[in-house]
């Protein structure tokens, strides 16, 4: 990644159970049977990551793998047991409270999993109201507050309550609010999980949308690794409260770090995650009918794949546009019957 | 299928050694008649050992009111600065709603500006009614106001309104402001807590008295203790609206940069309003009922008017105030549920000019402005006019005379049998068991049900009964509150079984038990009285009809809330209905049946306070008689004496209903 580090976290713990920061006097750290042994629960234990200006950061792993709690402790919305969070560089643990209280005004924005939308607010009400805590004046904030209502294309409902939308446009309400006040850092818990599958395809899709426009620093929460996939530049896989494997997609399909992630990847159709780039092979003599960008994905291939003739191969190009290999089209088929051995 | 075998088949290894602990204590306790020359002080605490506790109450009250000082001001410069805020707004609402705005000094004074005419707050009902659910909800307020004018109710109404109207707002934002710390400090809460059990347990007269000794005679020192009587349901609610806040929306605002009174005031408090709109609805329903009783402390009102009647048993006077304080409840207790469940606003509700998003305050303040024009024409606007007023006084004295000049043996015969027969053997009974004997018997009880803790507590409480030189009285309020109580669970169980297996008696009883539990205590002295004249019959039969409502409503729920599959299985299992009652049904209820019971007691002891009033000789007489006397330490000691009577039935009840929820797999 060439990008600079926006987040990371190093060695953060966050460890439930009463006077739980004795375990790590004197730089120590307890074992998993320690913790069980003495009642606590290690719902993060020894995390560390950076995620890049820019770059769309997803951690997953299942359900009480103690993703929502390291989000929480990136956000300091829960303080660590033990470890630093550097946030531009600064030491999130070293904060006082008004200088945390300003960051969160201006830096983050956070979506949650169950909307977490104020039931006595308008939407414009829910949307302007991190400005109104700011103290921004009526007319300034629920003008921005319109601005961000458009963008999510909620436009004409702004009168609304919370309780007369949709779930999937409560979401839209949640992801205005955290965007009307222009984070640096947009933190996402799940934010598509409580919505129904074809709604929440449609919100990825809008989810891709805006971040084409905004190109923000987004940490993604999800349970789903098709979600993962289809959003990500980097994955951090938890499970137990430990990242196993931090890695794009691709890295974690073609080189899993332990069975558990091969077994998390192993439903996902190879097509769909693997580029022009790790399929081609080397040699790029002899003319090709089509040419594709290295990056690109087999999934996006597919269509012209099938219209070419047998035997003939992509000519892979990279960024230059200088061709680096050739992807054989009996690949990408081949590829493409590859089904997942589980759904 | 665990709960139908804890029914029947209860392992009787792990019994025996309790009914060996309870043959013991009872045989002892026995045991204890003969030896009663020997160890009279079992019998009758010795007076010499009684712990002076009211002395010592009395002297600190005397020496907080004559010379406690606060550094920079004393207690009694305190207790006058509250009176001040307190009469300030209350002198302003009495104004506009009672009295009128007047200059100069009593018969002197000239009226410079017209209370609010009768017709505008009777219009202004209507449309309140209308605000907070629809027209049909107004006609009832308004029927219930109009009245409180047609039969001559209206100035003491008034009174008592305008003491409503001050004593909620404080109610509630002092319930509000310590909910809030309670929900924040840990420390507070736990103090709080206990603070708040004792004072819903304590009755309200024992606090009567210092408040009278601090504030003196006036609707001042009643409103007090009117807010402070109403603020606890406010406080819990308030903790527990909080609590239920969700944790993600708490997030929220603090992802959004929300410093903490941001937090409370944006976030939390808004998004529990409609829970916390219910602790009002309490509020103002238990000041109301508090707003009547003191008026043996100043209030005046329809409070005023009821006592007056009873000491003087005019009849007539009585039921039209009574049943103006009902009306006037029933129309208080309607509107503000209304208001509390009215449903959440809709978009486009709230948009548009000022007078357009609020049409109703708009009519109002049109009728009272219009009101107050015509009254400057016609008198008939300030007063009822009399010719538009009824009396139903003399209709009711009749109807009184009338049952008593052809009923009057019968009644009799029925209350001497009973009180021949019944009462007053149990009384003889409970007045010479040995209180040595009872601490025992409570204290095992204590053991039995909750362990070493619960029984150290019972039997304590049990003692300081002792202890203080109020044992024969205690025991009277026992015998009292027992009494009503058995007649209330031979009353009430039936019905509350009858409504849980009938969808239309169902709704009957709902509406009924509503409405009896809207009423003030107060209310229900009146009939009883007019039937059977002062005494511990005429006391019961109030009780009874005060405490009823509980019992009723556990057993309905708790039979309707029995396990289906348990009724299914019985059914197929070729149960009859009356099997499936006695044999699944009352016994899976039963934990819940005797929670109502419990809530029974609870009310019966605070009735059994106010039925001091007709002539009872116990706890309450005590109360009620340093409250005459405005003797503070009697009326502490007596007052939380009751309170701890109501804290040992409370627990053990509570111990036996959980320890046998458990068994029964139900939770
Ligand atoms: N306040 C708390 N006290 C004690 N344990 C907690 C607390 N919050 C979380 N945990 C525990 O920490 C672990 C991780 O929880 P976390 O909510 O972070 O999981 P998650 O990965 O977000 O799961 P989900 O997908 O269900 O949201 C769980 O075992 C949970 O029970
Ligand atoms: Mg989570």
């Amino acid at each position: 990644m060439d990008q600079a580090v926006k987040l990371s976290c190093r060695h953060v713990w966050k460890v439930f159970g009463d006077n739980a920061e004795n375990l790590f006097s004197e730089g120590a750290t307890p074992s998993q049977q320690e913790l069980a042994a003495g009642g606590y629960i290690g719902a993060v234990r020894d995390a560390s990551l950076d995620v890049h200006e820019g770059e769309i950061f997803i951690i997953m792993g299942l359900s009480g793998s103690g993703k929502s709690t390291l989000v929480r402790c990136l956000t300091r919305l829960i303080d660590p047991t033990a470890g630093e969070i550097l946030f531009d560089a600064q030491d999130l643990m070293k904060v006082s409270v008004a200088e945390l209280i300003d960051m969160r005004r201006h830096k983050m924005g956070m979506v949650f999993q169950h909307f977490a939308l104020l039931p006595h607010r308008t939407v414009i009400g829910n949307v302007a109201f991190p400005l109104e805590v700011q103290g921004v004046d009526r007319k300034t904030r629920e003008d921005r507050a319109s601005q961000v209502i458009d963008l999510v294309g909620l436009n004409g409902r702004e009168s609304y309550y919370p309780r007369e939308l949709s779930g999937g446009q409560q979401q839209r309400v949640g992801i205005a609010r955290s965007l009307a006040v222009e984070p640096d850092v947009w933190f996402l818990d799940e934010p598509f999980s409580a919505l129904d599958p074809l709604i929440r395809r449609e919100m990825q899709d809008e989810f891709l949308r805006l971040q084409s426009v905004l190109h923000k620093t987004i940490v993604f929460i999800t349970h789903d690794f098709d979600e993962a996939v289809r959003l990500a530049d980097r994955i951090a896989i938890m499970k137990d409260g430990e990242i196993i494997q931090i890695g794009t997609p691709e890295e974690l399909v073609l080189a899993p770090a332990t069975d558990y992630v091969r077994e998390f990847t192993r439903g996902i159709p190879r097509a769909k995650v693997l580029s022009a780039h790790a399929m081609m092979s080397p040699n790029c003599q002899g003319s090709y009918p089509e040419t594709t960008i290295a990056t690109a994905r087999i999934e996006t291939l597919i269509t012209r794949a099938a219209d070419m003739e047998k035997g003939a191969a992509f000519a892979v190009t990279d960024e230059t546009g200088a061709i680096i290999g050739e992807l054989g089209r009996e690949v990408v088929i081949n590829l493409l019957s590859d089904t997942p051995e589980e759904e | 299928m665990t709960a139908l075998s804890a029914i029947t088949g209860r392992d009787d290894a792990r019994i025996s050694p309790w009914l060996l602990a309870w043959v013991t204590v009872l045989a002892a306790t026995v045991a204890l008649f003969f030896l009663k020359d020997q160890m009279p002080w079992a019998f009758k605490y010795p007076r010499s050992m009684i712990i002076p506790l009211r002395g010592v109450l009395n002297d600190s009250m005397k020496w907080l009111m004559d010379s406690a000082d606060l550094g920079l001001f004393t207690f009694k410069e305190l207790t006058r600065f509250l009176s001040w805020v307190i009469e300030q707004p209350y002198n302003l609402v009495k104004s506009l709603l009672s009295v009128g705005f007047l200059e100069g000094q009593g018969s002197y004074a000239v009226e410079v500006f017209p209370r609010m005419s009768w017709v505008a707050i009777i219009i202004a009902v209507i449309l309140l009614g209308r605000y907070a659910k629809d027209w049909k909800l107004g006609a009832l307020a308004g029927i219930c106001f109009l009245y409180l004018a047609l039969f001559d109710q209206w100035d003491s109404a008034m009174v008592t309104l305008s003491s409503i109207v001050i004593a909620v707002p404080f109610g509630v934002a002092g319930g509000l402001l310590l909910g809030i710390a309670g929900y924040r400090y840990r420390w507070f809460n736990q103090a709080l807590v206990p603070v708040l059990d004792l004072m819903q347990t304590v009755p309200v007269f024992a606090y009567l008295v210092p408040i009278l000794i601090m504030f003196g005679f006036s609707p001042v020192s009643a409103m007090i203790a009117t807010i402070i009587y109403a603020m606890p349901p406010m406080v819990r609610v308030t903790m527990l609206a909080l609590e239920q806040v969700p944790e993600e929306v708490v997030e929220a605002g603090r992802m959004a940069g929300c410093s903490e009174n941001q937090m409370l005031w944006k976030v939390q408090i808004p998004s529990v309003m409609h829970t916390l709109m219910i602790g009002v609805n309490q509020v103002v329903m238990l000041s109301l009922n508090m707003v009547i009783i003191a008026s043996m402390i100043g209030a005046g009102g329809l409070g005023f008017d009821v006592l007056s009647a009873l000491k003087r048993l005019q009849i007539g006077q009585g039921i039209e105030a009574g049943l103006a304080i009902t009306l006037l409840a029933i129309a208080m207790d309607r509107v503000s549920q209304a208001l509390a469940r009215r449903p959440p606003p809709v978009h486009g509700e709230t948009v548009g000019k000022w007078y357009q998003r609020h049409p109703y305050i708009l009519m109002a303040l049109g009728a009272v402005a219009v009101t107050w024009f015509l009254g400057m024409f016609t008198p008939a606007m300030d007063a009822v006019p009399d010719a538009l007023k009824i009396t139903t006084g003399s209709f009711w004295g009749d109807v009184v005379k009338w049952i008593n000049i052809n009923y009057f043996d019968q009644l009799d015969a029925v209350k001497n049998f009973l009180l021949l027969n019944l009462m007053i053997p149990f009384k003889r009974f409970l007045l010479t068991l040995p209180w040595v004997g009872v601490v025992a018997m409570v204290a095992l009880a204590g053991y039995q049900l909750g362990g070493w803790r619960l029984s150290l507590l019972t039997g304590l409480l049990t003692v300081f009964l002792a202890v203080v030189g109020l044992w024969p009285k205690a025991m009277v309020t026992v015998y009292l509150c027992g009494i009503s109580v058995m007649l209330v669970c031979l009353i009430g169980i039936p019905i509350g079984v009858a409504s849980a297996r009938n969808e239309r008696l169902h709704r009957i009883v709902g509406v009924v038990i509503d409405t009896l539990q809207t009423l003030p205590s107060f209310v229900y002295l009146m009939p009883v009285v007019m039937l059977f004249r002062v005494g511990d019959f005429a006391a019961m039969l109030a009780v009874v009809a005060y405490a009823i409502v509980p019992a009723i409503r556990y057993t309905d729920h708790g039979i309707r809330n029995v396990p289906p599959h348990l009724v299914e299985a019985a059914t197929q299992a070729g149960c009859t209905r009356r099997q499936l009652l006695w044999k699944v049904q009352m016994p899976i209820a039963l934990p819940e049946i005797m929670l109502g019971i419990n809530q029974t007691i609870m009310m019966a002891l605070a009735m059994l306070v106010i039925t001091a009033l007709v002539g009872t000789r116990e706890l309450g007489q005590e109360v009620y008689m340093a409250l005459a006397r405005a003797e503070t330490g009697r009326g502490l000691v007596a007052g939380v004496s009751v309170a701890f009577i109501a804290i040992i039935a409370d627990r053990l009840i509570g111990a036996w209903a959980r320890q046998r929820k458990q068994e029964l797999g139900l939770d």
